[in-house]
């Protein structure tokens, strides 16, 4: 069949099924690595350039814990989690808060610096060689029938799930959880009441920044890590939050399924090169038609 | 600052841009001034939309790939003159500004969401260069034909055989003949109703169409304005190095340094992205300098340098480098006046 001028071929449904579901575990990882992004807009209504430079930048942690340690990725999340979260804490109070002057337009240029100083220091100390950890059972899976699929793959998969299960019960059950709800919701009354705004926008980068290295823990067994790794992953992670729907974690689950498996039959029938272009297609759809997204609230 | 100061500022600034490059005879400070010029046009091309209208694009990339890919497509397909082709190129980048601002602004985007529309623009423009050998050769990219003839160096705007002098300064000469053109428009701009209009949107959109603006035609005007200037620093880079390519064209290398350039310098004023280009780059320069005995030719140094510099500017000198400069005027001859 002939479109536009491109040769779109046609598959048997094996075939289809196969790359769809393919798609569903690569759109697991775009789900992890905006989770983090959603939460963070979500609280703090900042959209976080870097957050695909933190990503890089933890996968780059989870290599050398591996390569010079030889701690296993997934023990590793042990270590990166928590550091993650100290890094993003530690970040917003003392550099974001305080260059952006509160201003939405300048926090986006801030973490956009901030994105070129990490990419650009991770290419100065590591160089642009692509590095990749090869774990004894990367190989290892099971066959589905119309595709195979890798351990590492179920992990991501599982992961996805289980970390927008915790952060869904963290936000609803805990105190913590609550006061960046309420922050959220009404920045002004939460200061009324007595909640430390600043010590909750703080939690809550930490807290989507823990989310991006434990995204990075389970994307090293199946991706080399490079410096420009990050901004990759953003561009994309950027689509699946406007798709899901700016703050929610169900919206950033779903989004990044529809965008997996969008990307994977796009790559089938428009080829390697071409079939990517459906993601930014789907991006400036969604952001002329449907900003709010999918499991957006319509707001101001 | 008054009128008379600044002009004659202005004046001294441009007869020095003007007969510096003679008294250096080191090709490497050629094109650290040449390199200077062209992300100061760049520069200047997004102040005119982000600067000026406020509205923050982060893929004028699309601008710059589409005036340079234009440029090497009508010469390396058709064999046209490049002092025919870089009107198409110009005009080329301006209707696709119309298309993004057309798109951006019908749908009332603002703010972030502006700036992820265009980067998201650029995003999808890097991957149709790359789809379409057939059109664009592909990932390969552009590779003019290299005139040998310094009888034709003006024709086919080449001058690495021409005669000395246009051999060593041609380039400069050219970039600088852009730039006088580029940033006399933005002056004309920036006093013409239309300016006035496009700061009023800047600084509240809501009270500017109350007050009867029509805000959706100034920033398609402004979109367009800054798309042309974008691609003319398009042009200059295919004539000088008479290739193009999908990541040089539209990855996010370019936007990046436009923004920079103009923030640094100074959203908003003319002399900014001048100011705000020769600093980074300055700094950039020495730094390798610094460097590079220690560790190296590595890359990556001016790039983090310029992102710390980029931070530091928006936290604690918000109007940039040409606000400083201003400031430190008041100061000095303030005290005589008042």
């Amino acid at each position: 069949m002939e479109l536009f001028g491109i040769h779109i071929p046609s598959y048997g449904w094996q075939t289809v099924l196969g790359s769809a579901i393919s798609g569903v575990f690569l759109g697991s990882i775009y789900a992890l690595v905006a989770l983090g992004l959603t939460l963070i807009y979500g609280v703090l209504h900042i959209i976080n350039f870097a957050h695909g430079a933190l990503l890089m930048l933890a996968m780059y942690a989870v290599f050398y814990l591996w390569n010079s340690l030889g701690i296993d990725p997934y023990v590793a999340m042990l270590i990166v989690v928590p550091g993650g979260f100290l890094f993003g804490y530690v970040l917003q109070r003392s550099v974001i808060s305080k260059a952006s002057h509160g201003r939405d337009e300048i926090i986006l240029l801030v973490t956009l610096g901030i994105a070129i100083v990490i990419e650009n220091a991770a290419l100065f100390f590591f160089s642009a060689t692509e590095r990749s950890v090869r774990v004894p059972y990367d190989l290892d899976g099971f066959d589905l029938g119309v595709t195979f699929v890798v351990y590492p793959e179920l992990a991501a998969l599982g992961g996805s799930l289980l970390i927008t299960l915790a952060l869904w019960l963290f936000m609803s059950r805990t105190d913590t959880g609550k006061a960046i709800r309420a922050v959220a919701k009404e920045r002004q009354g939460a200061r009324l009441v007595g909640i430390n705004v600043d010590h909750i926008f703080a939690v809550s980068f930490g807290i989507g920044t823990a989310c991006v290295a434990a995204a990075a823990s389970l994307l090293v067994p199946t991706y080399a890590v490079h410096p420009q790794i990050g901004y990759l992953f953003v561009l994309i992670a950027f689509t699946v939050v406007v798709l899901g729907g700016m703050g929610s974690f169900v919206g950033a689950l779903v989004g990044g399924f529809l965008i997996g498996i969008t990307e994977q039959l796009g790559r089938l029938y428009m080829g390697e090169s071409l079939g990517v272009i459906t993601i930014s297609v789907i991006f400036i759809l969604v952001l002329l038609f449907r900003p709010t997204g999918l499991f957006g609230q319509r707001s101001g | 600052m008054s009128d008379r100061a600044r002009l004659m500022g202005w004046l001294i600034l441009i007869a020095v841009l003007a007969i510096a490059p003679l008294f250096i005879t080191s090709g490497r400070w050629i094109g650290f001034l040449e390199m200077t010029l062209f992300i100061a046009v760049l520069g200047q091309g997004w102040n005119i939309l982000g600067g000026y209208g406020g509205q923050y694009s982060f893929g004028h990339a699309v601008f710059f790939g589409t005036g340079a890919y234009i440029q090497a497509l009508l010469q390396f397909k058709f064999g046209w003159s490049p002092w025919i082709t870089l009107w198409f190129a110009v005009s080329g980048a301006a209707l696709v500004g119309a298309f993004v601002g057309y798109l951006s602004f019908r749908y009332g985007l603002k703010g972030s969401y502006f700036a992820l529309i265009t980067l998201a623009f650029a995003e999808a423009f890097h991957v149709l260069s790359r789809s379409f050998p057939s059109i664009t050769e592909g990932g390969r990219g552009v590779q003019l034909a290299l005139n040998q003839d310094p009888v034709q160096a003006i024709s086919t705007f080449q001058f690495n055989f021409a005669g000395p002098f246009l051999k060593a300064y041609g380039f400069y000469y050219t970039i600088f003949a852009i730039l006088l053109l580029t940033y006399w428009v933005t002056w004309w701009m920036e006093r013409s109703r239309f300016g006035a209009q496009l700061v009023a949107i800047r600084e509240n959109e809501d009270a500017a169409e109350a007050l009867g603006i029509n805000t959706f035609r100034v920033k398609m005007g402004a979109i367009c304005l800054s798309a042309a200037v974008t691609a003319s620093a398009g042009v200059y880079y295919v004539q000088k190095y008479l290739f193009i390519e999908p990541g040089i064209a539209y990855g996010p290398t370019k936007s990046v340094e436009a923004l920079f350039a103009a923030i640094i310098g100074g959203v908003g004023t003319v002399l900014g992205p001048l100011l705000g280009s020769f600093f980074i780059h300055g700094v950039g320069e020495i730094a390798k300098e610094i460097i590079g005995p220690v560790f190296g030719d590595r890359p990556g140094v001016d790039l983090i340098l310029f992102g710390l510099i980029l931070i530091f500017v928006l936290a604690f000198v918000p109007r940039g480098l040409a606000g400083l400069l201003e400031a430190l005027w008041k100061r000095k001859v303030g005290g005589r006046n008042a």
